[in-house]
């Protein structure tokens, strides 16, 4: 049931022109991602997909989208690279397949190796308390780098959204702002 | 094997192959489309089947290690948002009705 809610919100991701359509599909994506991840006793990670995920990312996007405006479809008539789209759907069955050809072959053995390295996930403790304990013990070098990842995209996000119209007065050659200006290119 | 595995009659096998699906549908919309938002949106598609694929090894080994992976991909998810989202808008700033291809506008 959640299986056929991915699959049907990730097609439609891909296959609906309009991009809100696109966004709501993804929507119901990650709702369904995140109800498997109940059933997989990950409690608390069902409920950050739906805060970080739906709540802020596809808004964000959704908000992007809404800027510039709602009406742009994608056309996919043209054909940038002669062939790519071929090549694309020939690449993905080629994917599909090893992925499932993976699975298939190694049934019954899908994970080796030693269980329970880290921590065992169904100790006594609930699955905040362990996740917590795991992140800031074991995992505390990644969570500063995380940290500091966070950091430099805010700060580059900041960087990329000011108007170039402030360099204006710097003796520049040709003018940076929206004068209809084109390059010499072609458009495709 | 396990004995929560073995007790809830989980079957790993399934998610996997969902998110092997999920995963491919993902690469082939970033190749096909050309607007730079569904194209982001792609990306979110396979980081989401790569973190099931995570949680469901992590719960295979009865480890928790692999649900505290998905929270470092889930912080990478959201930087790489916020760049990708800041990159298009500046592209449509100077053109309106970008593609993919518009991006190299950005050079130099």
């Amino acid at each position: 049931m959640c299986a056929a809610i991915v699959l049907i919100g990730a097609c439609g991701v891909v296959l609906s022109k309009h991009p809100v359509h696109s966004a709501l599909s993804l929507v119901a994506t990650l709702f369904g991602v995140a109800v498997l991840f109940l059933n997989e006793n990950a409690q608390l990670l069902a409920v950050v997909q739906v805060i970080v995920y739906t709540g802020a990312i596809v808004v964000l996007i959704l908000f992007v989208l809404m800027l510039l405006g709602v009406d742009t479809e994608d056309d996919l008539s043209v054909d940038p690279i002669v062939g790519q789209r071929a090549l694309a759907y020939l690449a993905g069955f080629a994917l599909l397949g090893s992925l499932l050809s993976v699975f298939i072959i190694n049934r019954d053995a899908l994970v080796t190796g030693r269980r329970s390295v880290s921590a065992a996930l169904s100790g006594e403790s609930s699955n905040i308390a362990l996740l917590g304990r795991q992140i800031f013990t074991t995992w505390i070098f990644a969570f500063e780098i995380t940290a500091g990842l966070l950091t430099v995209a805010v700060i580059g996000a900041v960087v990329m959204a000011r108007r170039p119209s402030s360099y204006e007065p710097l003796p520049e050659p040709e003018s940076m702002d929206d004068d209809g200006y084109e390059p010499e290119e072609v458009e495709a | 094997m396990n004995s929560v595995a073995a007790t809830q009659g989980f079957q790993p096998y399934w998610y996997l192959v969902l998110a092997a699906m999920v995963f491919t549908i993902g690469a082939v919309g970033l190749l096909v489309r050309r607007s730079p938002l569904v194209m982001l949106m792609c990306v979110e598609l396979m980081l989401n089947a790569v973190n099931l694929t995570f949680v469901t090894f992590g719960r295979m080994l009865n480890d928790v290690g692999g649900q505290v992976i998905v929270f470092f991909v889930l912080v990478v998810a959201a930087a790489e948002v916020v760049v990708g989202l800041g990159i298009i808008v500046a592209v449509a700033r100077r053109r309106p009705n970008a593609t993919i291809d518009d991006v190299s506008a950005l050079r130099g």
